[in-house]
């Protein structure tokens, strides 16, 4: 049996290739003058008025239909502008969920007043949302899910923990995957998604603060909070199978491999035109991998435009990205030597220090690395 | 073209697998061609497919000639159709007619000389690790100024045991040749693209090659029962398997994008580096999980990682691609790692 995967080439656009320049140039602008260490956050950094911004320009649900606040545009165009976004580590926490998976969803499985809603605000740059998955029993075995929404008189009354909740402290929605029927032991079955104002009462967000100092991912507790019916997205019981509609979407992107783009810039401009042979042969090794990374990611893109299964491929595409962003910092160390004696040696050191701290989550966030891995070898026909 | 595309491939998957198969590409490893494949494949006219057209190609896009270097790869490349199709490109772009029979292509070694005398050319010619030219009946000679179409007969040649079984020669050429055999060297067919056309069909051998490791591994863990299961069944097994596919996979990327642009020698040099990169992991998990079956002569594992070893050194090493291309993005992209990747097209052949 053969198992190949192979990955479609993007479509050449000359629209998106224009839209890259008219981006950089905004960028270059909004962002001088933003240290490096501070561009090292990529897109967990938050900035409201940034993502506002965005949002004002057409540049957040840019392929959304019109009628939503998107603006129809083709799926290359967005893509330059996330990777353009995350080249240069701009501040775009704020709007990325909703930009890359809620809107998404929302458009797919959403109800009419749901999309009339939302989509315009989130488009905007206005509406902000996080993706209530893992619980505290709950991380890579989603299926074992406990946060019950019951039903109840016009909604459901909602009880349980959610756990590194990305930017549930700004958000003001959540798509919760919770259970609506059945017990834990029914797995995929019973499972829903509800859209949950995080405004309402018996909801309590308690920040975490991470390694790295930063504060992004929470706790998230629901007391017996009411939400109303309308709040349901898609099909009741059908949760599961939404959720793993998201996983392409969220397993992909450029995100999943430019994490580490503020080191790797930052050492390309400190190793100079004249670099020694081993840091040549390390930056080229570094070419090779993103220039075909970049191709794969822009394959599962056309792969999703084309309502492809992409589920494998993307998977690969994290797997292999991961391994990317997490590699940078000690090629970085090996290459240009830090010593924290001498105070010129401490930026770069400080940047690498918050890069390197930062890289145990890329291969835990998103589907951990041996959950991928597992996926993958499911691809392959074993088990 | 799409019609055409299809016979090709479906012809030359069959021809492979059916008049070729194992037996082919362990007779190749021993310093043997499969004469009734080699015959099946030229009756086809797969040698022809990079040629244009009005010189009696098929009229098929760069890109899709090459998948047929591919699925020789996947066969192990038992006979010389990725050398027999470069060179017949190198004369069609010279004007010459393509060569009958087995066509291998070289550059000169240094100090080699190509002379003219009276009513022709003297060459004195050392050429090294020439792949296939003990079968071939022409062997092409890109020299510093001309092309030339060598007839074996012209030719002495010693075979060289290094390369895993793979025929690599060494050529000595001490003869005079008339004026119409040596044609001028066309300005586009410098020893760079030489190389980096070379190193394309190389990559697309890999990648084809990889794709059969791949499956040769995933079937043998299905079917391997240790502790009363397959082994597949072992997470510690299945764990490596997603990553020898992972490589696999980033492999066939990186020749997808190398062989629909390869004229652009980043991509060339991207498909290089990553594919040596990769046919070294993946290689390496395939005869760990084979264990010690598989370092046996008896089976054919070996028949796609040996070729892998050599193929990955040819044309450059991915070493050698790498620091090309790093050398070419420290020196162009003014700082910005990111700008680098994304104006590469622009920078052009980093050679």
């Amino acid at each position: 049996m053969t198992i190949d995967v192979a990955y479609p080439l993007a479509p050449v656009s000359a629209a998106a290739e224009a839209l890259r320049a008219e981006v950089r140039a905004f960028l270059a602008e909004e962002l001088a003058g933003m240290p490096p260490v501070e561009r090292a956050k990529s897109w967990t950094g938050f900035d409201a008025d940034f993502s506002r911004k965005l949002g004002q320009r057409g540049w957040i649900g840019m392929t959304w239909p019109r009628a939503y606040g998107g603006q129809d545009r083709s799926n290359a165009e967005r893509y330059v502008v996330i990777e353009e976004m995350l080249a240069a580590g701009a501040p775009v926490a704020a709007h990325w969920i909703a930009d890359r998976q809620s809107g998404p969803l929302l458009l797919r499985y959403g109800s009419e007043a749901q999309k009339r809603e939302h989509l315009p605000k989130m488009a905007a740059g206005e509406c902000f949302t996080c993706i209530g998955m893992s619980e505290p029993d709950v991380g890579s075995d989603l299926a074992a899910v406990r946060t019950r929404a019951e039903p109840v008189e016009g909604g459901f009354r909602v009880n349980g923990t959610k756990l590194w909740t990305s930017s549930a402290h700004h958000a003001h929605f959540m798509l919760l995957f919770c259970r609506t029927s059945g017990s834990p032991a029914d797995r995929h079955k019973g499972t829903s998604q509800l859209l949950v104002d995080l405004s309402l009462p018996g909801i309590e967000i308690r920040p975490i603060t991470d390694l790295a100092g930063e504060l992004h991912f929470n706790e998230v507790v629901f007391e017996d909070a009411f939400v109303p019916a309308e709040a349901l997205v898609g099909t009741e019981g059908n949760g599961w199978e939404q959720v793993m509609s998201e996983l392409a979407y969220e397993r992909s992107g450029p995100e999943r491999f430019l994490s580490s783009m503020a080191l790797l810039n930052e050492m390309v401009r400190m190793l100079g035109e004249s670099p020694s042979d081993a840091a040549a042969v390390a930056v080229g090794r570094l070419v090779a991998h993103l220039t075909t990374l970049r191709y794969m990611s822009r394959g599962v893109a056309t792969m999703l435009e084309r309502k492809e299964d992409a589920g494998l491929h993307a998977t690969i595409v994290k797997d292999l990205g991961a391994m990317f962003e997490q590699e940078i910092p000690s090629i970085a160390r090996a290459l240009i030597e830090i010593d924290p004696s001498v105070p010129a040696s401490r930026e770069f050191g400080r940047l690498l220090a918050f890069t390197n701290a930062s890289i145990p989550a890329y291969s835990l966030r998103g589907g951990t690395r041996e959950i991928l891995r597992g996926i993958i070898a499911r691809g392959l026909g074993l088990r | 073209m799409d019609e055409m595309l299809d016979i090709l491939t479906s012809t030359a998957t069959r021809l492979f697998e059916q008049v070729g198969g194992d037996a082919a590409a362990r007779l190749a490893r021993e310093g043997g061609m499969s004469e009734s494949l080699w015959y099946a494949v030229e009756e086809a006219g797969l040698p022809l497919a990079l040629v244009p057209e009005d010189m009696g190609g098929f009229g098929l896009s760069p890109a899709d000639a090459l998948s047929l270097i591919r699925i020789g790869g996947r066969f192990g490349s038992p006979v010389p159709l990725a050398e027999t199709m470069i060179g017949n490109w190198l004369l069609a772009s010279a004007g010459a007619p393509a060569a009958e029979g087995i066509v291998t292509f070289t550059t000169m070694s240094a100090g080699s000389r190509i002379t003219a005398v009276d009513g022709g050319w003297q060459v004195e010619a050392r050429a090294a690790w020439v792949p296939w030219a003990r079968h071939a009946a022409t062997i092409v000679l890109i020299g510093d100024d001309h092309v030339l179409a060598i007839p074996a007969g012209h030719v002495q040649i010693s075979q060289d045991a290094a390369g895993n079984g793979l025929p690599r020669d060494d050529l000595q050429i001490d003869a005079t040749f008339s004026a119409e055999q040596v044609l001028p060297r066309p300005a586009a067919i410098t020893a760079a693209r030489v190389e980096a056309v070379g190193a394309l069909a190389r990559s697309l051998e890999m990648a084809g090659a990889l794709g059969t490791v791949r499956d040769i591994t995933v079937q043998y863990a299905n079917e391997r029962v240790q502790f009363g299961k397959p082994i597949g069944k072992l997470q510690a097994i299945q764990q490596q398997l997603a990553v020898l596919a992972g490589q696999a996979a980033a492999a066939s990327a990186a020749v997808d994008l190398a062989a629909a642009a390869w004229e652009d020698g980043t991509s060339v040099a991207v498909a290089k580096a990553r594919v040596g990169e990769a046919a070294g992991i993946a290689s390496g998990i395939a005869h760990q999980v084979l264990g010690a079956i598989g370092f046996t002569e008896e089976h054919r594992l070996h028949l796609f990682t040996k070729a892998l070893w050599v193929w990955r050194d040819e044309f450059g090493s991915e070493v050698a691609w790498q620091r090309r291309l790093g050398e070419n993005m420290l020196k162009t992209s003014a700082g910005s790692f990111w700008h680098g990747i994304t104006d590469q097209a622009r920078v052009g052949a980093v050679a």
